[in-house]
């Protein structure tokens, strides 16, 4: 009844969120990450270098999806803005659903652009099923392909430290964020601007993908504030049952 | 068509959520052959990914790219397991002879390339950032590896009550994350079924 009743708040706060963030646009904190992010799409359109875009292998019939979904809302005004770059940027997962949505994701950025016929399939990836093969198909790429920016975003576990480390081989940008733990803590020490938490969630709205990755913001604010308020008062109520 | 798959999409994910809340039987039953679907689509899609594989490496074979002998020596490979698993079925013990042989050996050498590499990372991220979380970070784990390390005058003596100290920090942390992920995790879920992210039907 409980995730239920949280659900249904969740969800009439988003819509309103959604309406609200229409009419009056916010402002949001700067997260270094993101900013450079922007920064390096710009600059691999103007230097004709690629980005890459590595999606994770967040199997969609779990939680950690959920990620991965993040990770395309991204990946889709990314693409839009980097369609009419002279190398396109290429998207590797270790899911087969994730790669087949990443090729949609990239096809939808281009016709968004006019620049359909630009699109070619094989730059959206699959590069290995399991983690180890996922990350020893992805490190060719980093290092091949004339990359100058890479973003890891999605579920990865410690074989992301493979990744961060040929990315920073190659003296490329690397902007990192995932829902593991591990991969969190590894991002962390591996890469300049670490997002970290529920920071990969926030990729949308700053990236310009639209209101409602802006009211999705607002309304995590919302909820992680009721939820600190709850663990203080039930706290709180441990403490005075204990004293009584 | 966009419009179909969005109704599509967004039907699904109403009635499998309303499954999970309402288990009466018609929403369960739909519920399931939901599931049952996305499964063998799921399964489909590996087929596809697969193929997908092999065209980005025959392509580089194709017009002769940097190190596209690998990506000749992995559609060969791919090719002959694939085809001797059809014919003998993945229990043949050549088939479990390739798996032990040759996948859990890579996969193992990988993870001992993964330990040098992390703390390769750990000893650069005081040139890259210094700051009091980098040495927090630092510290914490220098702390677990040393408490959990196996030694041979076997264990060190308060290495219990170390781990039981920083694990409570290291924990309450960690839920915080996993706190914010979940309501990540919820928000992202309800834009896809409300069909604001339609990550799919190329919108």
């Amino acid at each position: 009844m409980i995730a239920l009743g949280l659900l249904i708040l969740t969800a009439v706060l988003l819509l309103g969120g959604i309406f609200l963030r229409r009419r009056y646009p916010g402002a949001f904190r700067p997260i270094e990450a993101y900013e450079r992010l922007n920064r390096a799409v710009g600059l691999a359109v103007e230097s004709g270098t690629r980005l890459h875009i590595s999606i994770g292998r967040g199997n969609l019939f779990t939680t950690r999806g959920a990620s991965a979904l993040a990770a395309l809302a991204m990946l889709r005004k990314l693409s839009e803005r980097t369609s009419l770059s002279d190398r396109p940027p290429v998207v590797t997962s270790g899911d087969a659903s994730l790669a087949i949505l990443s090729q949609d994701t990239l096809q939808a950025g281009y016709r968004a652009a006019a620049a359909e016929e630009q699109y070619r399939p094989s730059t959206g990836r699959l590069t290995g099923l399991t983690p180890f093969s996922y990350a020893a198909g992805t490190v060719p790429i980093t290092r091949d392909e004339n990359v100058s920016t890479n973003v890891f975003i999605g579920d990865f576990g410690p074989e992301s430290a493979l990744l961060a480390e040929a990315a920073e081989r190659e003296n490329s940008t690397v902007i990192a964020a995932s829902d593991n733990i591990s991969a969190q803590s590894v991002f962390y020490a591996s890469s300049q601007d670490p997002l970290i938490g529920e920071e990969l969630f926030a990729a949308g709205a700053y990236v310009g993908a639209g209101a409602a990755h802006d009211a999705s913001l607002t309304v995590q604010d919302i909820l992680r504030w009721l939820i600190i308020i709850v663990i203080l008062i039930g706290a709180l109520l441990k403490f005075v049952s204990g004293a009584i | 068509m966009r419009v179909l798959a969005t109704v599509l999409a967004m039907a699904a994910g109403l009635i499998v959520l309303l499954g999970y809340f309402y288990p009466i039987e018609p929403l369960l039953q739909l519920r399931f052959l939901f599931t049952y679907w996305a499964m063998i689509f799921a399964a489909m899609a590996v087929l596809i990914g697969i193929y997908n594989l092999v065209a980005v490496h025959m392509e580089k074979i194709r017009t002769r790219q940097k190190n596209a002998a690998y990506g000749g020596v992995l559609v060969l490979s791919l090719i002959i397991t694939f085809g001797y698993g059809l014919v003998f079925g993945p229990d043949d013990v050549l088939m479990r002879g390739a798996m032990d042989a040759i996948i859990v050996p890579v996969e193992a050498s990988l993870m001992a390339i993964l330990a040098v590499t992390l703390i390769y990372a750990s000893i650069r991220l005081f040139r890259r950032r210094v700051d009091v979380m980098s040495v927090l970070f630092l510290i914490a784990a220098i702390f677990f590896l040393i408490a959990m390390m196996p030694t041979p005058f076997g264990p060190i003596p308060g290495d219990q009550a170390l781990l039981q100290f920083i694990g409570m920090f290291s924990r309450g942390g960690a839920r915080g994350l996993l706190l914010g992920i979940a309501l990540g995790t919820l928000l992202t879920g309800l834009r896809v079924i409300f069909g604001v992210d339609r990550p799919y039907g190329g919108n």
